[in-house]
């Protein structure tokens, strides 16, 4: 009886230190925060110019969105709202996928949160964001 | 004696099991900051967490982080 104990108490403080650990850095490698990641990453290289132009700009909830449509040529506005809506696409699924992969859906809102002053914390000079009362060059 | 070592063990679960939720419930807002900034570094491949130059994204390895 009591090894029976023992034994299950060392099963639960296993469980209890993966939990921690858990808590303690969040999981961001499974294969479909990768490809997130990677899918991302192909697109700045579009939409670095476009940052830098003023036409698009971080949003406060961790999104981009167009700033300034006349940056750009009339004749690139549909593909630059085409990268714009992409990227969102993208942004949202990783946040999703963040709290998901954690076990908590309901972080999402959080993860969000966290993202978008990160993205505007880590933007270069010279970049818009969306401020309290605005767009805002950094 | 036994009873008590039963009541004694119960009672460390229940210590370690409400830990466990206590750690869980809320929002790891530290370990959320730090997989964001790992991973706004990889999508616009900062170096060093500095401001990377963006006008030559070269041919960087696609998914090594760079520390």
């Amino acid at each position: 009886m009591k090894k029976l104990l023992v034994g299950f108490m060392m099963i639960v403080s296993m469980f209890a230190a993966n939990w921690v650990a858990a808590a303690a850095d969040l999981e961001v490698n499974t294969p479909a925060i990768s490809a997130l990641k990677a899918s991302m990453q192909g697109r700045h290289g579009q939409l670095s110019p476009h940052y830098s132009a003023g036409a698009i700009g971080l949003t406060k909830d961790g999104m981009i969105a167009v700033k300034d449509a006349t940056a750009v040529p009339l004749k690139d506005r549909g593909a630059l709202n085409g990268l714009v809506s992409a990227e969102n696409a993208d942004r949202a699924n990783l946040y999703k996928e963040i709290a998901t992969a954690n076990g908590h859906p309901e972080w999402q809102g959080d993860i969000q949160n966290t993202f978008a002053g990160r993205w505007i914390d880590k933007a270069q000079s010279g970049w818009w964001y969306q401020g309290a009362g605005g767009w805002v060059k950094k | 004696m036994r009873l008590s070592l039963v009541t004694g063990l119960g009672l460390g679960l229940a210590a370690v099991l409400s830990a466990c939720v206590t750690i869980n419930i809320y929002f790891p807002a530290a370990a959320a900051e730090k997989a964001a900034d790992k991973i706004i570094e990889e999508v616009w491949q900062l170096k060093d967490g500095q401001q990377a130059p963006a006008e030559k994204p070269a041919d960087t390895p696609a998914e090594t982080p760079a520390k």
